[in-house]
């Protein structure tokens, strides 16, 4: 059967009996290079071309429907557009520090890649401690996007990296309390047997209660610490015109754009693996005939199909809340998320410990 | 200039917002000083769509001088040709027939809907939501084919002349506006649904940008800005003109005079008028639209002095005349102007997203500040 | 008790965003709510109400005649200068002056459509037409000559 996992291995023992180990690990190197970058340029498209058509039909319109069959090829176009703009470097900006900014939050977006499953025995590293990986890194963008508003030399890009920063960082706790909950009931760091404790069933669905409370205090976190609505005080442009990227013009601009989906994407694959089990099929408890139909269905379409969904969820936050204020927006931190959070891993601890999942 | 006063002397930031800048709806230009992101000091500067409209009209005939102020507060550029046409009509001693005064009413009701509900959407998008605002456009464009089918024109319509309207209302007239009440009345639901009942919304909203009722009254705030601190001055029910004394209609006031207060006064108002249009809208006198009137209109030698409620609040027109065929001195008073200048006061110590709901709260449109 | 307020708003908050998002996610299933009109493909559909006001007309019938006499009421009347009427003397037979037009001249680009012309031409001569696709490369097109080639006052307008 043909599955992603069969063209590695075969791709794998091709180069090992072609060439020595060296060069071959070093092809292989180079090709997951390659196709990350590919994945990632294919996602940025595709999301942004998903964003704006859900957008669009809740907001009683069409959307994109010019370029290509519904308008498939308008962020295609849009991005060549972008490529051949002139990216400008304002007066008295830092040019150094701004020409490196988007390409940190860029890397930063594709180092958290690495130890996702994107399906079975498919994951390009897989670390036994994946899920700490994954929270040290992605707290690392808040790095390029201080450093693309300090860099700026504008006040509006001052104030959005600002915000941005206190943001994330207070963010980081209750995303990490909950993923830690997870954790506690797998008893395991890493994304592989994080998703082969799910073989019997979700966590979602085997640890109920505490599992449903972290699962939303963990896509509100992330909504959050991915800038979006009704969090993106660092952008903000009804207030702050585009925020940190305000000065941002051309190519640059578009990594930081991109970057933003791709965000999206892989703490939609983390939401994904942690709480509904990453590839694995749905599967309930003893109906044997029905776990076996799921497992027909690829492993890579389960994985992308619940990683849609989530995105889905998050664009659906966006397109129909206001912003917070940045004040009320710690405070949803501090005061309701951080406390909910710590309560609820006592609690998970508790289900955990006396066994009470199915 | 702008670099000298980039920062003061405290090491406060000064912020330009504005003259582009997506908040301001138009080309308003507010430079507030900053302590981190609270704010000490906002100061409008305004000019920057002023297209001495006033001068213009002292050009211009008595006929030919209502089209301009159409272009002064756009979304209720009925009720400002309405104020221009009764200033003269006073000037002239004439009275309109009543089908003209019962269709000017509805007219103005119909604009006043129009106007607050593009403000809806605004106001939501200003606050980070964008939903709201495309489907606010689907109820108004309803009014706005109605305006076209009647009026000839979506915006700027310069259908109120002298002496009456300019033309008889299109034969589906009321069918379309029963319909459109119709309309709005089963998405009313969905207002408070999506935006009124959003936690978030009213967090953002409420106790945001308090302005007293002693405040509303000294910076001379009107319309809902003034009625929504408490303030009753409606002048469609303190000084009424044309048929407005025989219709039945609450004046909308609140007393906590915050954001949230000016943004339920006006969706009551939506209320309000729709129940004006519904008193009015079956009983609409047969009769002429238009008084007869001369071809060449000459003022006596005089001041005539007329006040309207827009949707934005008290719009006064005052036309000195010198017995000739144009005025020798117009006076608009424009609504939009004193309520800016409350912006100010309101928004002192709080933060820039703050600053935004207040703003929108006040509905400002530009062109009615600088004319 | 605070535990019980507390506990009262966030179900109160989590309550009013998801009546939010059973809004938004009722459009999003319901597609027949778009209202979105695709312009220039449906042009032939399109429904202009009959008193748009898109351009100033001079009304010509079969015969190539038109009722407007040249007595610059329009002009007059007109707020912006949009219109210029340049009068001729044409020779009846008989030997009489009378007078016509020669070119009604109208600017496009200045006017308002505030319909006031119409409002004062005493013949009704011209009327506003429901055309709206004004947009042209060059802005002397949009100076136009209203009268026709080799037109003329219709008889027993005065």
């Amino acid at each position: 059967m043909l599955s992603l996992e069969n063209i590695t291995r075969i791709i794998h023992e091709w180069l090992n009996s072609h060439f020595n180990p060296a060069i071959a690990l070093d092809t292989e190197f180079v090709l997951v290079g390659v196709a990350s970058i590919t994945l990632f340029a294919l996602l940025g498209l595709s999301l942004v071309w998903m964003e704006r058509k859900v957008a669009a039909v809740m907001q009683i319109r069409l959307g994109p429907n010019r370029v290509g069959p519904k308008g498939i090829f308008q962020t295609t176009a849009d991005t060549l557009k972008l490529l051949m703009k002139e990216g400008l470097v304002p007066d008295g900006a830092d040019k150094f520090l701004f020409n490196l900014a988007p390409f940190i939050v860029m890397i930063v977006a594709m180092l958290i890649l690495a130890p996702i499953a994107f399906a079975k025995n498919f994951q390009i590293w897989d670390i036994n401690i994946g899920v700490l990986y994954l929270s040290a890194i992605s707290s690392l963008s808040v790095i390029g996007i201080l450093m693309a508003g300090w860099a700026s030399n504008s006040k509006y890009s001052l104030l959005g990296a600002m915000r941005s920063g206190a943001q994330i960082v207070s963010y980081e706790l209750s995303a990490g309390l909950s993923v830690l909950s997870i954790v506690v009931l797998t008893g395991s760091l890493s994304i592989k047997d994080i998703i082969l404790s799910q073989q019997n069933g979700w966590w979602i669905f085997k640890a109920h209660i505490p599992a449903l409370i972290s699962f939303i205090i963990f896509i509100i976190a992330v909504t959050a610490e991915t800038n979006r609505a009704p969090f993106d005080m660092a952008e903000a442009e009804s207030e702050l015109t585009a925020g940190f990227h305000t000065e941002y013009s051309g190519m640059r601009f578009a990594l930081f754009f991109l970057a933003e989906y791709i965000n999206i994407f892989i703490v939609c694959a983390i939401g994904a693996t942690l709480f509904f089990g990453g590839w694995m099929p749905l599967h309930i408890g003893s109906w044997q005939a029905f776990n076996h139909i799921m497992d027909y269905i690829p492993s890579s379409i389960w994985f992308l199909g619940k990683t849609i969904g989530l995105i889905f969820l998050i664009m659906w936050f966006r397109w129909t809340f206001p912003r917070l204020r940045i004040d009320q927006l710690l405070n949803l931190e501090w005061k309701y998320l951080l406390p909910i959070s710590m309560f609820n891993l006592l609690l998970t601890s508790l289900v955990a410990i006396m066994g009470w999942y199915f | 200039m702008i670099e000298e006063i980039g920062r003061t002397t405290e090491g406060d930031l000064i912020i330009n917002i504005g003259p582009q800048h997506p908040a301001t709806h138009g080309v308003l230009h507010l430079v507030i000083t900053l302590n981190g992101e609270t704010i000490k000091k906002v100061e409008p500067h305004l000019g920057y769509i002023h297209r001495s409209i006033e001068k213009m009209c002292e050009s211009l005939s008595y006929r030919q001088f209502i089209y301009v102020t159409s272009r002064m507060d756009y979304l209720s550029s009925h009720i400002n040709n309405h104020a221009c046409a009764l200033c003269v009509e006073k000037g002239l001693q004439i009275e309109p027939p009543q089908r003209a005064q019962y269709i000017r009413v509805i007219m103005d009701e119909l604009t006043r809907i129009a106007s607050h509900e593009l403000w809806w959407g605004a106001m939501a998008m200003d606050l980070g939501a964008f939903t709201p605002f495309f489907h606010a456009f689907r109820e108004r464009e309803t009014i706005t084919d109605i305006m076209e089918k009647t009026c000839g024109a979506r915006l700027t319509m310069n259908y109120m002349v002298p002496g009456g309207v300019m033309a008889e209302l299109h034969p589906g007239f009321q069918r379309d506006v029963e319909r459109f009440i119709q309309l709005y009345k089963s998405k009313f639901e969905e207002y408070s649904e999506l935006v009124t009942g959003n936690v978030i919304f009213q967090n953002r909203m409420k106790s945001v940008g308090v302005l007293s009722k002693e405040d509303a009254i000294s910076y001379g705030c009107s319309g809902p800005v003034g009625r929504a601190s408490g303030v009753s001055c409606d002048i469609r029910k303190l000084y009424p003109y044309d048929i407005y004394n025989k219709v039945e209609f609450d004046e909308i006031t609140e007393t906590e005079g915050d954001s949230y207060a000016r943004y339920v006064v006006r969706l009551k108002e939506i209320q309000q008028s729709i129940r004006i249009i519904e008193q009015l809208l079956g009983n609409i006198p047969e009769g002429d639209f238009q008084a007869k009137t001369k071809a060449v209109l000459k003022l006596p030698k005089g001041e005539f002095y007329q006040r309207v409620e827009t949707a934005r609040g008290e719009l006064g027109v005052y036309i000195v005349s010198e017995g000739g065929t144009t005025p020798y001195r117009i006076k608009f008073r424009s609504p939009g102007f004193s309520n800016l200048s409350a912006l100010e006061h309101m928004v002192k110590g709080l933060k820039i997203g703050d600053l935004i709901a207040a703003m929108g709260s006040l509905d400002l449109v530009i062109p009615d500040i600088d004319r | 008790m605070f535990l019980k307020d507390y506990i009262k708003d966030v179900y109160g908050a989590v309550s009013s965003l998801l009546k939010g998002m059973r809004m938004t996610g009722y459009y999003f299933t319901h597609h027949k709510e778009i209202i979105t009109e695709q312009y220039p493909d449906n042009r032939e559909t399109l429904k202009i109400a009959d008193r748009f006001r898109g351009e100033v007309v001079l009304l010509h019938d079969e015969n190539n005649e038109h009722a407007c006499t040249g007595c610059s009421a329009c002009e007059i009347a007109c707020p912006n200068g949009t219109i210029k009427i340049i009068n001729k003397f044409d020779i009846s037979p008989e030997g009489k002056k009378k007078k016509a037009i020669d070119t009604f001249v109208y600017h496009l680009e200045l006017c308002t459509m505030c319909n006031l012309c119409i409002e004062a031409c005493p013949t009704d001569a011209i009327k506003m037409a429901q055309t709206f696709e004004h947009s042209v490369y060059d802005r002397s097109k949009l100076t136009k000559k209203l009268n026709n080639e080799g037109s003329k006052l219709r008889e027993g307008i005065e």
